[in-house]
């Protein structure tokens, strides 16, 4: 059966301060799905996730127990690396859930460790998130004295040091390896050869912290819970023009529009959602006329409500093999921009960002990010040139699909997204200054 | 001069040195606890680094010059309060820049700059976005900002620091 309104796992212990001690985790449940977990033959465990469906939660939503089983079956040493890197901006969920619950993380990741055949894991958190590095050391550091670590299961907490492309998975590995965190050509993919040469699995802590319901109540259960072959609830941020902004535990199938109205009361000031970003800031934006659609992972790449991604008015953007682009899950993170939105300054301020966290790597990149930021600027200041929106249209268009790493993709997709939906938005300001 | 790291930081190191197959992965701990105990990563700080991990002191440099929580420059120490103003998407929705220019104007500073006691710094999202627009301080959060609020945001921060280097 689906999710009804309320169901609450990953966030069941919010606000709950019990849960900050590993009595008060234990006396609330915790650590009961290991005990579970550690009886049953590791391929079991990899099974029960794979019926699941879980899907990762860090934005690429590629179903968890699948990755798990691209591990060598004869690797000697295998590590389990969970990102809580946590900057897409509009995303704010792992922050709260290593803050609320960090040994239900602890637990998730014991019990994928298991799966795996992992020892040495690690744990990369932000280097900006102090107070929850505070939390989740002091709960390893219980776990160690419980017994829970140690011998065949390790789990270290590593900082990062400010850097957003430390995110992206391989990045990642290499900011872990105390090298600068530039991102590695795939393949090989991680799960072949990652950490210190290993073959690594890296997933987001929400993914984390749903196996141990998984190993509770079993993978059709779970699967259930959930719409497609999307298993479980999703984790929505919702930020931006609502009335009551905040981190939600939601049906999969629920829609932009009633999470808008219903659980975040509306637009305020009697105003209405003009665009809405549906997963971080790297996916496409929504107009008004496409929330009706679920937050589910395939309804937003297939939806047809949600109007494909242009390069030009005439021409689809290409994801290849004539795939079309229309928008995604990604991270959870629900940006909600009213009708008194500057639609142009807003993208301005998507493409800074990205301009700021480009690694430098890949010419596309480096250069294009710099360029888009640049001229979304001055058309956002009412200084744009004739021609504009074409400049930029096709520097994203040359990014897009010819770099090492996704956050190429990520600033393309959006600066072309903009431009298909709000396309009036940024000519108003190209004639505004013609005028 | 030569440097040294304070006898917390060589337990801490040592400590860490046994997570990882080699010294390497210990480099960016190794340079907030060197930031930690000389305020800034001078050349010095970051020779310390290198002959305290045998890395190679280039690597070193490269590695600090990456991250933005390093500091190349004196001027911020371990006791500053260093606080990240968020301009990101969701916080610029909600007056972030009104709060960073107010931020500007109470503490004197451009953003980037620092006085010693504090640092300013307009920051990306900090994953907060559900509070914006908020800030960080060390371990301290603040939310829903609003320029009415800088004043006491400030005032609290002078009878009670948030120093980031408390966390290292
Ligand atoms: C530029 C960029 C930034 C990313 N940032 C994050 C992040 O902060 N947290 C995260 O979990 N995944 C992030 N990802 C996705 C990771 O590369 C990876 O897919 C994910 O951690 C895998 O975990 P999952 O399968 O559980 O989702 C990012 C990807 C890219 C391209
Ligand atoms: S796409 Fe951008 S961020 Fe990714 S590796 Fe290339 S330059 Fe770096
Ligand atoms: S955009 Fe400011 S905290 Fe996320």
């Amino acid at each position: 059966m689906p999710a009804p309104v309320g169901t609450k796992l990953v966030t069941k212990r919010f606000g709950d301060e019990r849960a900050k001690t590993i009595a008060g985790y234990e006396a609330t449940g915790g650590y009961q799905a290991l005990r579970k977990a550690l009886a049953m033959k590791p391929e079991d465990v990899t099974a029960a996730v794979k019926a699941s469906n879980l899907r990762g939660r860090g934005g690429a939503g590629f179903a968890t127990g699948v990755k798990w089983g691209f591990v060598p079956k004869d690797a000697k040493q295998v590590h389990l690396v969970c990102n809580a890197d946590e900057s897409e901006p509009g995303t704010c969920k792992d922050r709260l859930l290593v803050y609320w619950d960090p040994h239900l993380l602890i637990e998730g990741m014991i019990i994928a460790a298991h799966a795996l055949g992992a020892v040495h894991n690690y744990i990369y958190i932000r280097g900006e998130m102090m107070r929850e590095y505070v939390v989740l050391q002091k709960a390893v550091d219980e776990a160690y004295a419980k017994g829970y670590l140690g011998n065949d299961c390790h789990i270290t907490v590593h900082r990062g040091a400010g850097a957003y492309i430390c995110g992206e998975e391989t990045a990642l590995l290499n900011s872990l390896e105390g090298l600068r965190g530039q991102p590695r050509l795939k393949p090989p993919f991680p799960a072949v050869k990652g950490l210190f040469g290993n073959p690594t699995i890296v997933n987001n802590v929400e993914t984390l912290m749903n196996v141990p319901f998984i190993i509770e109540q079993g993978g059709a259960w779970f699967n259930e819970l959930g719409m497609g072959r999307s298993g479980g609830t999703r984790i929505v941020c919702v930020s931006g023009h609502v009335a009551k902004p905040g981190v939600f535990e939601l049906p999969m199938g629920i829609t932009f529009r009633q999470i808008i109205d219903d659980v975040c009361g509306g637009v305020p000031k009697g105003r209405h959602a003009k665009a809405v970003i549906p997963g971080g800031v790297s996916m496409p934006p929504l107009d008004e006329s496409e929330l009706d659609v679920p937050c589910e992972f395939d309804a937003l790449m297939t939806d047809e409500r949600i109007k494909p991604v242009m390069v030009s008015p005439t021409q689809q953007f290409d994801l290849g093999g004539g795939r079309v682009l229309r928008s995604m899950a990604g991270s959870g993170g629900i940006v909600v921009m009213d009708e008194q939105t500057d639609i142009p300054m807003a993208t301005w301020r998507i493409m800074k960002f990205f301009a700021h966290e480009s690694c430098g790597q890949c010419t596309p990149c480096r250069e294009g990010c710099g360029w888009m930021e640049k001229v979304s600027r001055r058309v956002a200041e009412g200084q744009g040139k004739e021609g504009d929106l074409e400049l930029l249209a096709s520097i994203a268009h040359g990014i897009a699909g010819n770099t090492i790493c996704a956050l190429g993709d990520a600033a393309a997709w959006p600066m072309l997204g903009f431009l298909t939906k709000f396309r009036a938005d940024f000519e108003a300001k190209i004639r505004r200054k013609a005028a | 001069m030569s440097l040294e790291f304070s006898a917390e930081a060589q337990k801490k190191i040592a400590a860490l040195c046994g997570r990882y197959p080699t010294k390497q992965p210990v480099v960016i701990a190794a340079l907030h606890l060197a930031q930690k105990d000389h305020g800034y990563l001078s050349d010095d700080a970051m020779r310390l680094v290198a002959r305290t991990l045998d890395v190679p002191y280039a690597h070193v440099y490269g590695v600090a010059t990456f991250y933005t929580m390093f500091r190349l420059k004196p001027g911020a120490t371990a006791t500053t309060n260093t606080i990240r103003m968020c301009t990101n998407i969701s916080c610029m929705l909600r007056g972030g820049y009104e709060v960073l220019a107010e931020l500007e104007k109470r503490l004197g500073l451009k953003r980037g700059d620092s006085n010693g006691k504090f640092q300013l710094v307009e920051e990306e999202c900090i994953a907060a976005c559900e509070f914006a627009p908020c800030a960080v301080v060390g371990t301290k959060y603040f939310h829903d900002l609003t320029p009415d609020k800088v004043a006491d945001m400030i005032a609290e921060l002078e009878r009670e620091p948030h120093p980031e280097a408390e966390v290292v």
